[in-house]
């Protein structure tokens, strides 16, 4: 019955590639069912299963280095007929280099969150959502199936949804997880809708398959030929659908708007959810089907990422709240790895993509960090002169955020470059090119902002605090900035010390990740920098985010932020533009006024139809069978006397025993009904005489 | 086996009515009977051999000849699916009520009388007896909403009651022409003649001075009308949503967990089988009721305020895709085998969501049942916080929920799954345009959660008990099959395939699977 001969699993790591994932599931399950009190034994399950899954990743990595050919297992899951769905694993340079971010990461910020939510109430939920996210996130990692990857990829929805709404009594958190959780799912179902289709032209989800799978040669060149009623190849066709799912997940416009308000998680899960891994997933997806993608739907994740960088630094720039200026930042660097992706292959959307998990990783857990010492004030308004109190913090800050402008040397500055550089080799037009060069000289001006309010000058109380914030005021006066203890700034250095060197495993000169993740042979040359037009290029990049920085320091730095009530440096110039984008470009409205207004009248307008249209014809009948009732039974009454009711003793009796419950009208229409019965059948066995 | 089955839960209930005057008693009882008859189906269940095609455990034995009447009656993959589920949302329903003072005997009485009914309903197979099953349950669920319902029994009983019965009346006068043409009750003989195409030479035995086409297709819809009133089809479920809302919580559990299949039931044993050109013929009409069952529901869920119409509406929306599956696996694709394939991935998904929907139905409306006992009320905008007054009440709920809106990994997922890649190559685009269902499920069930369990805790609420040790207990078994059926749905997969592949070879004759 089993129609997978599944290949013997040569090496043990393959063979226990699942415990990856199962590990945190585990613990996550385990820890679901303690009770509250039990914060400890929740922790270190977490703790200790994420660990585990660390050094199991890294073995994984390694044997990818040494074998970097792609191995699988495969099994059979449900069967309906005489098929099988099957699901399965897989282990390539891919995956392997995936495993190992999402855990180093995650287990950095497991710890950082013993700090940081160490007075929290549910405690123990929080690590348990928590593992459960880590678990189903390596799930979709590991999956060798569409289906698989699908279905992991809807628990990370889920725990996202969780751990957005995990302060549920806050009415914003509740809505903020709903938003994203539906906004996510609307992509989702393009998603879905591209996999049965995928599933019907290939006849399996597997990716690999000795062959067989839907990635392999033959399964895509057959789908290539194929074409849609409108002249669309097929292929395509599923590639867009596919690709809607990863803009839900990746926040890519148009469906970037729950991101910034899913910033009312706690921290930590902004850091390893919404910034390093699971937003991260969509530019992941489209790695993994990448032989799927044909060069319309290339350019449509190119373009679409590219007007996302822009858009979202754009919007970035007028922000006030030290996390939604760190998720549009967020946004605006998935659009980056889809132009990555899209212009320039796997290797250089993937290779942003790890390094970005690092850095605004970090940028978030020192956010976290400032928010914590500043007694949970979010407004960079009121802050101001922390460098003072938060020296670790403040310097780790630095370095992601030179690494997020993409400073030469620090790791963001390598990965960026490589998305331009393919950007501007791109054949089809430079259009991309200049919008993502454009998004590089806003990163750097929004993250110069955002330092000199958040570090520079002098401490500000919270005298306008009321503005924005909803808490009360007497909890935003800042009294006595602190640095966090050391469960949360060891994490932030060791991060910083990724965030400034990562990138030197990618650049030109030594493409070593390029080259692990493409199977191509690697080699050190220096000249790799002499080719034409490279260094021009990594000049004008340089240039752009120097600008950026000096731009910043013009409009923020040159006269120090003295006090919280002081309208915005730039605000003060164009106050049209800024306003706008302080509203985050009306989108939100926009999607009000139309989308939600548009269901909410057809969900009215559907109880409407039930209630008059469907209902109302049935009252109709209803009141002209009570007549026809009348009617018969005066019939009955007068005309028959009786003769009738020897025909339908039953249904009288049943009649009477009803209406000893109270009500006479059900007798009735039994009546009416019994009569039809017998008409209908005298009519049936008449027409088969005749 | 099959008839000690179906006569043990009426037995039981005669003898609950007779011990009737201690409540604790007649309750135990009740229960017991309800444990024995899951354990029996169980039992049939496991003595099932899933690769055997055709029925198993079937007696035949001739009753009235002359008239076409046989005691006939077997299970296939369909049919010991349902007897389980039947025997599952049963005892449920009992266990909910357990701490329900105001059902006396009686009321216990009545579930087992419609247990009776359910099984009989799922297991015969001769038209003459099931559609006494058929209407013998629909007097017990009658009573139960008319005794023992909310402040609008009454209208809603009588409604739902002439609604089913109008339906009934519809498909008893199909069959009676059945009869007529062919001389037999038989649903295995009508479902051969209908395979051969010798049913549609046995209409011109009628008379009726129509071409066999036309009186096939009367005859189709005389009886997809008793089968979509059942289930219910928009637009024939006006009378649910009153109904599940005026019936107690523990009734709702019945109706929407077991009764509602009896439609789908009829779907797949008879319309399918019976009625398959008829299908193809009304396949674009047929299609678009399917989707408006899916996607109106659920936008109309969203309006309600009372959680048990929401949950009403819900209902009506997932049998929804259910009907889409039949109506995909009905369509004409001669000898292509790989869209064959397709079918048996809808009808392989259509019983998953039976047996899925029956499932978290039964444990939402039960999660009602608590909800109401507890605080009196189920208005959606009543509530607020739950989830820090009643954590684990909450949790579980949110479980069942997620069940609902088919989060993988939980029970909802595979059938919905199954229908939506087998649908989608046979009808594209009612099947794409029935997402918009699964969005709107999101919407509303998100949206309860949202109002209820979240935000500041209603003070009104704040001394609202959490479940107590045995309704924990109760709810183990519950949300632990919800978890088995999402992570290894083979269970039930593998139960039904060769049942599955035999309808393929019949729908699709010569397509070499």
């Amino acid at each position: 019955m089993n129609p997978i001969a599944s290949p013997v699993a040569t090496s043990w790591i393959l063979r226990y590639l699942w415990l990856i994932p199962a590990l945190p599931i585990f613990a996550a399950g385990v820890s679901a069912l303690l009770p509250k009190a039990k914060r400890r034994l929740s922790a270190t399950l977490a703790i200790g299963s994420m660990s585990g899954s660390l050094v199991l990743s890294l073995a994984a990595l390694v044997h990818a280095i040494a074998e970097p050919a792609r191995q699988i297992v495969n099994f059979p899951w449900m069967q309906f007929g005489a098929q099988w769905v099957s699901l399965g694993w897989l282990l390539d340079p891919l995956a392997a280099v995936m495993l190992v971010m999402v855990t180093f990461v995650g287990l950095l910020i497991f710890i950082y969150s013993l700090g940081y939510m160490a007075h929290d109430d549910n405690f123990t939920r929080f690590f348990c959502f928590l593992s459960l996210f880590a678990g189903a996130m390596l799930g979709v990692v590991i999956a060798n199936s569409l289906l698989l990857l699908f279905m992991c990829w809807e628990v990370v929805g889920l725990t996202s949804y969780l751990l957005i709404g995990f302060w549920f009594q806050r009415p914003a958190a509740a809505a903020a997880a709903v938003k994203a959780f539906i906004v996510t799912r609307v992509g989702d179902l393009g998603l879905l809708l591209g996999m049965v289709w995928l599933y019907a032209q290939t006849g399996t989800l597997l990716f690999y398959n000795n062959g067989a799978g839907c990635l392999e040669s033959s399964a895509v060149a057959a789908m290539g030929a194929h074409f849609t009623a409108a002249g669309m190849a097929v292929s395509t066709a599923i590639g867009l659908l596919i690709f809607c799912g990863a803009v839900g997940k990746s926040g890519q416009v148009p469906l970037h708007v729950w991101l910034p308000d899913a910033m009312e998680g706690p921290t930590p899960v902004s850091a390893l959810i919404h910034a390093a891994t699971m937003v991260a997933a969509g530019v992941y997806l489209m790695a993994r089907v990448y032989p799927l993608l044909d060069h319309t739907t290339l350019a449509v994740i190119a373009w679409v990422g590219a007007i996302t960088a822009v858009f979202a630094a754009c919007i970035a720039v007028a922000q006030n709240d030290i996390k939604r200026i760190l998720a549009y930042s967020t946004v605006s660097q998935l659009g980056y790895m889809m132009l990555g992706l899209g212009v320039g292959g796997v290797a250089v959307g993937i290779f942003h993509l790890i390094t970005h998990a690092f850095f605004k990783s970090l940028l978030f857990l020192g956010a976290g960090s400032v928010i914590h010492g500043c007694t949970e004030e979010q407004d960079i308004r009121n802050m101001g002169g922390l460098r003072r109190f938060m020296p670790i913090t403040f310097v780790t800050y630095a370095a992601a955020m030179l690494a997020l402008c993409g400073f030469p040397l620090f790791a963001g500055f390598w990965s960026k470059d490589a998305i331009l550089e393919h950007a501007h080799a791109w054949g089809l037009s430079l259009g991309p090119y200049y919008l993502g060069a454009i998004g590089a000289l806003l990163t750097a001006f929004y993250m110069t902002r955002q330092m000199y309010y958040v570090f520079f000058g002098p401490q500000r109380v919270a005298e306008a605090a009321p503005i924005e914030s909803p808490r009360p005021p007497e909890q935003c006066i800042i009294l006595h900035p602190h640095e966090s203890p050391s469960v949360m700034t060891i994490p932030l250095i060791i991060l910083a010390v990724f965030a400034v060197f990562l990138g030197f495993v990618g650049t030109p000169a030594w493409p070593w990740f390029q080259s692990f993740l493409s199977a191509t042979p690697l080699a050190f040359s220096m000249h790799a920098f002499m080719e034409p037009g490279l260094i021009a290029l990594m000049l004008y990049s340089s240039l752009l985010v120097f600008a950026g920085l000096l731009l910043g320091w013009w409009f923020y730095g040159r006269k120090a932020i003295t006090r919280a009530t002081d309208p915005d440096a730039l605000g003060r110039r164009i106050p049209a533009v800024f306003g706008a984008l302080a509203h985050r470009l009306y989108v939100d409205e926009f999607y009000k006024y139309t989308v939600i207004a548009l269901a909410r009248f057809a969900s009215a307008f559907s109880a409407f139809l039930d209630r008059f249209i469907f209902g109302g014809v049935v009252n109709l009948v209803s009141w002209i069978v009570t007549g026809l009732g009348w009617f018969d039974s005066g019939v009955d009454r007068f005309v028959v006397n009786g003769g009738f009711d020897l025909g339908c003793r039953e249904v009288n009796f049943g009649g009477r025993l009803i209406a000893s419950l109270q009500n006479g009208r059900v007798q009735t229409y039994l009546r009416v009904i019994a009569g039809a019965l017998v008409i209908f059948a005298a009519l049936l066995l008449w027409g088969r005489r005749g | 086996m099959i008839t000690f089955l179906t006569l043990l839960p009426l037995a039981g209930g005669l003898l609950v009515l007779v011990v009737g005057r201690s409540r604790v008693v007649a309750r135990s009882l009740a229960l017991l009977v309800a444990l024995a008859s899951l354990a029996i189906a169980l039992a049939i269940w496991h003595g099932f051999n899933p690769a055997a095609s055709g029925f198993q455990y079937e007696v035949l034995r001739n009753w009235a000849p002359s008239l076409g009447m046989s005691y006939h009656v077997g299970v296939d993959g369909l049919g010991v699916l349902m007897l389980v589920l039947s025997g599952m949302v049963v005892l449920m329903s009992l266990a909910a009520s357990w701490k329900n003072e105001k059902h006396g005997s009686l009321y216990l009485a009545l579930v087992l009388f419609l247990e009776c009914g359910l099984f009989g309903t799922f297991t015969a197979l001769n038209f003459v007896h099931w559609f006494i099953y058929w209407e013998v349950s629909l007097i017990p669920a009658f009573f139960l909403v008319r005794l023992y319902g909310g402040p609008n029994r009454n209208r809603a009983s009588t409604q739902f009651f002439l609604y089913t019965m109008v339906g009934s009346i519809a498909l008893l006068l199909a069959f009676l022409a059945l009869y007529l043409a062919t001389g037999t009750f038989d649903f295995v003989d009508l479902a051969r003649l209908a395979q051969h195409g010798q049913l549609a030479a046995a209409f011109a035995n009628l008379h009726w001075g129509l071409g066999p086409p036309a009186i096939g297709e009367a005859l189709f819809w005389a009886a997809f009308l008793g089968f979509a009133v059942k289930t219910p089809v928009v637009p024939f479920h006006t009378w649910l949503p009153a109904t599940y809302a005026e019936a107690p919580s523990e009734t709702t559990m019945l109706l929407t967990g077991a009764m509602s299949k009896m439609g789908i039931y009829g779907f797949l044993r008879i319309l399918l089988p019976i009625f398959p050109q008829e299908m193809q013929h009304a396949l674009t009409p047929l299609l678009w009721l399917a989707v408006a069952t899916i996607v109106l529901p659920a936008f109309a869920a969203w309006y309600q305020k009372d959680l048990k119409r929401t949950f009403a509406y819900s209902s009506v929306n997932h049998l929804g895709y259910c009907i889409l599956g039949v109506c995909a696996a009905a369509k004409f694709t001669g000898a292509d085998a790989a869209l064959a394939q397709e079918k048996s991935a809808a009808l392989t998904g259509v019983l998953l969501q039976i047996f899925s929907h029956a499932l978290t139905a039964a444990a939402l409306f039960w999660f009602l049942t608590l909800l109401e006992r507890r605080a009196g009320s189920r208005g959606i905008n009543d509530f607020g916080g739950l989830r820090k007054v009643v954590p684990v009440f909450s949790g579980l709920m949110g479980i069942a929920i997620f069940a609902s809106l088919g989060l993988p990994g939980l029970n909802g997922f595979p059938g919905e799954f199954l229908i939506f890649k087998g649908s989608f190559p046979l009808v594209t685009w009612p099947t794409a345009i029935s997402v918009l269902g699964l969005l709107m499920t999101a919407v509303f069930l998100l949206a309860v959660i949202q109002k209820v369990f979240s935000g500041p805790v209603n003070p009104r609420w704040q001394a609202m008990p959490d479940l107590t040790a045995a309704e924990r207990l109760a709810f183990i078994p519950v949300i632990a099959l919800m978890f088995l059926i999402g992570l290894y749905p083979q269970i039930i997969t593998g139960m039904i395939h060769s049942t599955i592949a035999q309808w393929i070879a019949t729908l699709t004759p010569g397509v070499t699977l």
